[in-house]
């Protein structure tokens, strides 16, 4: 288990303790954080899991995949240099503590 | 996006009741809640489970990788929070429409001011002899995946193959991930080529080459005589060369066909799928209709059914906003994936009647993009680990924008730039 922080657009804050091999996509789904949709089911297809990571996530996760990027492209909310979708992110020890926030709109 | 609960239901009199809790369901489901709808509202699936992912069943699923939790779409207290009535395991066995009432299969009526029917598809079956044996398994919800997936893991177990009947893209799903387990896999499709009906000549031969590569026996215009069948399990099937195919597990993946008996039962016009307008209006103002069972009826007439994520999600969306009065009309072009071993297909538009297709990339190395046109028009684009041609293809595509061939096939040629402005 890795403790994360969900901030949703409101401002709300929820620690999750997300199973390591989870990807962040699921674990927000799990615990009822709105702004996730995972409309494809973490395929890297629907960019309707999108996020913004904090320094500690930036510094710890590895780079974002070729088609992470393309489909970050696809975005509706803005998209900036910290945005990822959360389902490529899986949860691992090396991101304890990091938080990430959801933008205002998905789709 | 609020964490805060949804102000309960105000209109006591009013009851949306959604046949089916697939992604068409809960889509339609939440887009009434959000849409500021204040009935109360019942999502009605008869599997025993709360809404999940369907798309990694054979895929992430079936290899293991992931269990049922991460296949869930919404957490339980988060339909709660949303005023959503779950109820799963309840089937539906009849809509009455004269007393506007969905008659449950345990004997109760609930009544509904509004319907949604998101009833799905059901895989055909083959009327093949010795279909009707255990292992002979179809695939579509995770039941059905848990079945397969024992029987890939008896096929390790005793070294048996599989066979896969039908080389579509669920067939071919299940062979690749199979072979990631090490399971002898045949793949036999009656046509000529793989995904013949969706990809062009060319890409069938790359999925064909591809899997042959992976250790699939494929085999192309297979005519199929019987399965052989001892103590009520497939144990060989039988080609009508004579030839017998042992197997331990047999796929079929040879369609499906859209839940449309309770709309037809119920009077409504139904045509292969229960036919709405390009806002999932049924021929009852009362009902909508959304996702695989729907034949949506295009400008020019015809009908369109569709079976994909994103078309029982819009769908849902136009649904829900048709019972609130609205016109959320569902024309965007129409987009699919699938992912067989590392390779991720995403399909933008539909390829039917393409008499052109033109290569952008290299089918030996890396990735690509296969450029389909009807009489000279873009009209569908087949990328392999190549999503950025993918959604510039859907924004061409949407705009009804045509690059020529000679621009489609130039890896120099910005294929965006014909978006700006």
């Amino acid at each position: 288990m890795t403790t994360l922080t969900y901030i949703e657009a409101s401002g709300s804050r929820t620690d999750v303790d997300v199973p390591d091999g989870w990807s962040l996509m699921q674990a927000a789904i799990a615990n009822g954080i709105e702004g996730i949709l995972g409309e494809c089911g973490g395929s890297c297809a629907c960019a309707t899991c999108h996020c913004y990571v904090d320094d500690l996530l930036m510094a710890a996760l590895p780079a974002p995949s070729a088609s992470e990027l393309d489909m970050l492209d696809n975005v509706s909310a803005e998209r900036r240099p910290n945005s990822r979708l959360a389902c490529q992110i899986k949860a691992s020890p090396a991101l304890a503590g990091g938080s990430l926030t959801l933008p205002e709109t998905q789709e | 996006m609020s964490s805060q609960p949804a102000a309960a239901p105000q209109d006591p009199g009013a009851h949306i009741v959604i046949i089916g809790a697939g992604q068409a369901g809960l889509m339609a489901a939440e887009a009434l809640r959000s849409g500021g709808s204040s009935a109360a509202i019942t999502l009605l699936g008869d599997e025993p489970h709360a809404p999940y992912h369907r798309p990694p069943l054979s895929k992430a699923w079936l290899a293991g990788e992931v269990d049922a939790a991460q296949l869930l779409m919404r957490a339980p207290e988060m339909l709660a929070r949303k005023h959503i009535t779950l109820r799963t395991g309840a089937a539906v066995q009849a809509i009455d429409r004269a007393a506007q009432c969905v008659r449950l299969a345990d004997g109760s009526a609930l009544p509904y001011t509004g319907l949604v029917l998101a009833t799905g598809a059901t895989p055909r079956r083959l009327p093949l002899p010795g279909a009707e044996a255990a292992n002979v398994l179809t695939l579509r919800s995770r039941d059905d995946a848990a079945a397969i997936a024992a029987g890939l893991a008896r096929c390790q177990a005793e070294g048996l193959p599989l066979v896969v009947i039908g080389g579509g893209f669920i067939g071919l799903e299940v062979a690749a991930t199979a072979r990631k387990k090490g399971v002898a896999v045949t793949v036999l499709e009656a046509a000529p080529r793989l995904l013949g009906r969706v990809l062009s000549p060319q890409l069938s031969d790359w999925y064909a080459a591809l899997h042959r590569s992976h250790g699939v026996a494929l085999e192309l215009g297979a005519a199929i005589e019987r399965l052989v069948v001892q103590d009520g399990q497939a144990r060989a099937v039988q080609l009508a060369d004579g030839r017998e195919l042992p197997c331990g597990l047999v796929v079929l993946g040879v369609g499906v066909q859209p839940n449309d008996a309770l709309a037809r039962e119920a009077g409504l016009a139904v045509d292969r799928g229960i036919v709405v307008d390009a806002c999932g209006r049924t021929s009852d103002p009362l009902i909508v209709a959304a996702g695989d069972c729907a034949a949506r009826r295009l400008p020019d007439g015809r009908l369109l059914r569709l079976e994909s994520v994103q078309n029982a999600s819009e769908q849902g969306k136009s649904a829900a906003a048709a019972l609130l009065g609205q016109d959320r009309p569902f024309t965007a072009t129409p987009w699919f994936w699938s992912d067989q071993y590392d390779r991720k297909l995403q399909m933008a538009g539909l390829s039917e009647g393409a008499d052109q297709a033109v290569l952008r990339g290299s089918l030996e190395d890396g990735p690509f993009s296969v450029f389909q046109y009807r009489a000279g028009r873009l009209v569908a684009v087949d990328s392999v680990n190549a999503a950025k041609d993918h959604l510039t293809a859907r924004k061409l595509l949407d705009a009804g924008v045509s690059p020529t061939p000679e621009q489609a096939a130039d890896l120099g040629f910005n294929l965006a730039g014909l978006l700006a402005g």
